[in-house]
């Protein structure tokens, strides 16, 4: 009955979501204000019916309703609670219910605080919206409905992935979508003002803050998914280019320039039809990533073809999606030229550098993921791509970027004069060069170009963004202070160059040994001294553990004590490495058992990573920055 | 600077950028690029010689030999039709079972045996990779249906 019922409302919701694509938008165009009014009614029903659905969902899974296909082959009985209720979304259909759900959150927030913008724009980005959302409600009940049923019901279910059974991959995938739903907003204020061909200053203005939450939503979700698979995997790697981790930095990368390129739509009136382009490029890029995570297409391009009905509706909508706005972008582009020009040496220009070089970054990405497909399917033969590849093509736009943050932020707009410039940088310059020549080697001991590069545009861009607020700080009584916005930008970019310090280390000083432990031995690595002291079983509530104990010492001096666990899920039999980590605020210390090469004898991993929680520290505050950006006064009140 | 000027500066830089990356990434891309190669090809000889390249199959019931003591282990790799000696030294994926599906990342050394430097095996049971699946599938259709007069059987190099 409840599955039913869940099943019900959402087909509730598509009409709505329907009304809500079709009247606003007809509304706007003959100027009805009756049928323009729709839009936010439908918004909040749609929103009622979709979450009504995903209650029932999260309820059969509460009550391990087996006879639903779904639960029954992503739960069982004896799953933590917590799990039961993160299984809601640990698989397509439901992710999809989340996806429609945050949506219909996404375009009610948009109803709610558009109230100052004109009419017809409001009826417009609502009815955009609410075609995306008919466009994936339909993608739900048509192909992936969670709540089919399956007869007879089994005695108990197959059990959730036992990977997925961690909280960091229980939140990782709502902030991700919230990321990714989020630039359809952005998308849907690039359609409107393509619609009405009037797109000025204030459009930027409005679609501003819904972009930055969106990206930081993003940047959260992609740190969590990286500290996920350095903890859960086994590995110690923090990224490892699968294709599903490039899916998101894609949109990452497009939604960080799109930021960048509407600050100069906001400021100066520039770079409209750019804007445009990347607000459309940001959204293609997650329905994209959408479609290859969810298509089967990566899992093999045969596996596609032999049941395509998912990615040919996938590859439908994204055809729609992406042409129809490009065909609205070709016919609108022209008329929004702007005559207003800049200097060489401004803060245009960086920012446009800034934006050629992130769009090189996902192009990068998109090749390096598209090409083995491509391979696959012209039948030259079966290629990988390895992560050396990534790691050195990303360097190119990557590193001039993280040399130029710094004399972007402190550009004037329109032109600016290079003493003042010179003057300013100077000092920050000269302490990051002597930092990044001295550090790598006094405190790792080992000197290297690419290291002390790193480093230096770390620092570079750390002290950088520490001057304006540092001014604000100590500025004269009656001297404006920093606004929120510029605050914000600071942060960020400091968050920016904390994560560069972060990346830099950890590549360059990791030392990763595999070794033959017994109990009782001990193994020195990078100057600390690893005893594995005991191993023994432990039961878990639905696994079975060995558990090795393993104490560390510098010195002499106790450090720590991990217990890393290999461990049987008793369900599907599978086997998982649950790595010990000793972390501290400079390094982490890995400890994961291999596997079991005699009595009381196992391969053990064991790894030194220096700085390597600056990497997600780093992009949190990169996060931060973006909130605190959205606080600022100019985006309260509207238009 | 005039609007013309400035898009002719854009459109520089971009593609002055792009096409800087582009040249730098196809030469490393050609490094980096790994062919998945069927057993029965590597012991027919056909692979190639000075680069890395991926070799999958099922892992032959008893052939996973260790070294007391140290973490290098010898097993055979088969695609049902021709058996593949590889060596690996290292802790193995979680799922690295004999009779299970695994793919190799390494090259060929002397006397016919594959030197591996990455071991996977997929965190899934029931999944097994791409390339295994359709090489494995290719060779027991053969087998089955009994094809060509000698083909089903391995030829060595």
């Amino acid at each position: 009955m409840i599955p039913e019922i869940g099943h019900f409302a959402l087909i509730l919701a598509l009409s709505l979501a329907l009304c809500q694509g079709i009247l606003p938008l007809i509304g706007a165009h003959r100027g009805n204000v009756a049928m323009m009014s729709v839009a936010r009614a439908a918004a909040d029903g749609q929103l009622l019916f979709i979450a009504i659905a995903f209650a029932c969902l999260t309820w059969s899974f509460l009550q391990s309703d087996f006879s639903v296909a779904y639960v029954a082959s992503h739960s069982q009985l004896a799953l933590p609670t917590v799990y039961k209720i993160s299984a809601v979304w640990g698989a397509h259909e439901g992710s999809l219910l989340l996806w429609v759900l945050l949506m219909a959150g996404w375009t009610v927030a948009v109803g709610r605080f558009s109230r100052d913008l004109p009419a017809e724009f409001a009826a417009r980005v609502l009815g955009v919206l609410g075609l995306l959302s008919t466009g994936f409600l339909l993608f739900t009940l048509l192909t992936s409905n969670p709540f089919l049923r399956l007869t007879p019901a089994p005695v108990d279910g197959a059990d959730l992935n036992p990977l997925l059974q961690d909280p960091g991959l229980a939140i990782h995938p709502p902030l991700l979508y919230v990321g990714y739903v989020g630039f359809s907003v952005a998308f849907a204020f690039a359609i409107a003002a393509m619609l009405s061909g009037d797109l000025d200053q204030r459009w930027a203005r409005w679609t501003r803050p819904w972009t930055t939450v969106a990206w930081l939503f993003l940047t959260i979700g992609i740190a969590l998914g990286s500290w996920w698979a350095y903890y859960e995997l086994g590995w110690g790697g923090w990224w490892f280019w699968d294709p599903v981790e490039n899916a998101s930095i894609m949109p990452w990368f497009m939604g960080t320039a799109l930021i960048h390129s509407l600050a100069v739509t906001e400021k100066r009136g520039l770079f409209k039809s750019w804007t445009l382009l990347l607000a459309i490029s940001a959204f293609s890029l997650s329905l994209l990533g959408t479609f290859l995570v969810r298509s089967g297409i990566l899992v093999s391009v045969h596996a596609f073809a032999t049941d395509p009905t998912r990615g040919y509706f996938i590859l439908a909508f994204l055809g729609i999606v992406i042409v129809g706005a490009l065909v609205l972008y070709a016919i609108r582009a022209p008329q929004l030229d702007s005559q207003a020009g800049f200097h060489l040496l401004s803060r245009e220009t960086f920012l446009l550098l800034n934006n050629v070089l992130l769009v090189v970054a996902a192009a990068i990405v998109f090749y390096g993921t598209l090409t083995p497909l491509l391979y696959d399917v012209l039948r030259l033969g079966k290629i990988s791509i390895g992560p050396p590849w990534f790691e050195f093509a990303m360097l190119l736009p990557l590193l001039p970027i993280s040399l130029l943050i710094a004399v972007g932020m402190h550009s004037a707009w329109r032109a600016q004069a290079p003493k003042p410039l010179l003057q300013r940088l100077r000092l920050p310059a000269l302490l990051a060069i002597a930092i990044g020549i001295l550090v790598p080697g006094l405190i790792y001991g080992r000197f290297g170009l690419l290291v002390s590069i790193g480093t230096m545009a770390a620092f570079w861009i750390m002290f950088a963004s520490l001057q304006e607020p540092w001014r604000s700080f100590r500025r004269a009584k009656g001297t404006p202070a920093i606004t929120r916005a510029m605050l914000g930008m600071s942060v960020a970019h400091f968050g920016v160059g904390i994560f560069a310090l972060g990346i830099t280390l950890v590549s360059a000083f990791t030392v990763e040994s595999d070794q033959a432990m017994q109990t009782g031995a001990t193994v020195q690595n990078a100057g600390y001294s690893f005893e594995l002291r005991e191993l023994r079983d432990v039961q878990g509530p639905n696994y079975q553990a060995i558990e090795g104990r393993v104490e560390i010492r510098k010195d002499g001096e106790f450090v720590g004590e991990v217990r890393p666990q290999k461990r049987q899920y008793l369900v599907q039999q599978n086997w998982m490495t649950e790595a010990g980590i000793d972390a501290h605020w400079n390094r982490d210390l890995f400890i994961a058992l291999g596997d079991q090469l005699g009595n009381d004898t196992w391969s053990v991993r064991i790894q030194y990573k220096p700085m390597i929680r600056f990497i997600w520290l780093g992009a949190f505050i990169m996060a931060l920055g973006g909130l605190i950006a959205i606080t600022d006064r100019r985006y309260r009140g509207g238009a | 600077m005039t609007p013309r000027r400035q898009r002719m500066l854009a459109v520089g830089l971009a593609l002055g950028g792009i096409a800087i990356a582009a040249v730098l990434t196809l030469r490393a891309l050609d490094d980096n690029m790994m062919f998945f190669i069927d057993v029965s090809d590597v012991v027919a000889g056909e692979y190639p010689a000075d680069r890395n390249f991926r070799v999958g199959g099922l892992v032959v019931d008893g052939s996973v030999e260790r070294e007391p003591g140290s973490l290098e282990l010898r097993f055979r790799v088969t695609d049902l039709r021709c058996e593949l000696p590889v060596r690996y030294t290292g802790v193995l994926p979680d799922l690295f079972r004999e009779g299970q599906g695994v793919v190799a990342h390494g090259r060929m050394a002397g006397e016919g045996e594959f030197v591996a430097d990455t071991i996977l095996a997929k965190h899934d049971e029931n999944y097994m990779a791409p390339e295994v699946a359709e090489s494995l599938a290719e060779h027991v259709t053969e087998q089955t249906a009994g094809l060509r007069q000698g083909s089903g059987e391995c030829n060595p190099q």
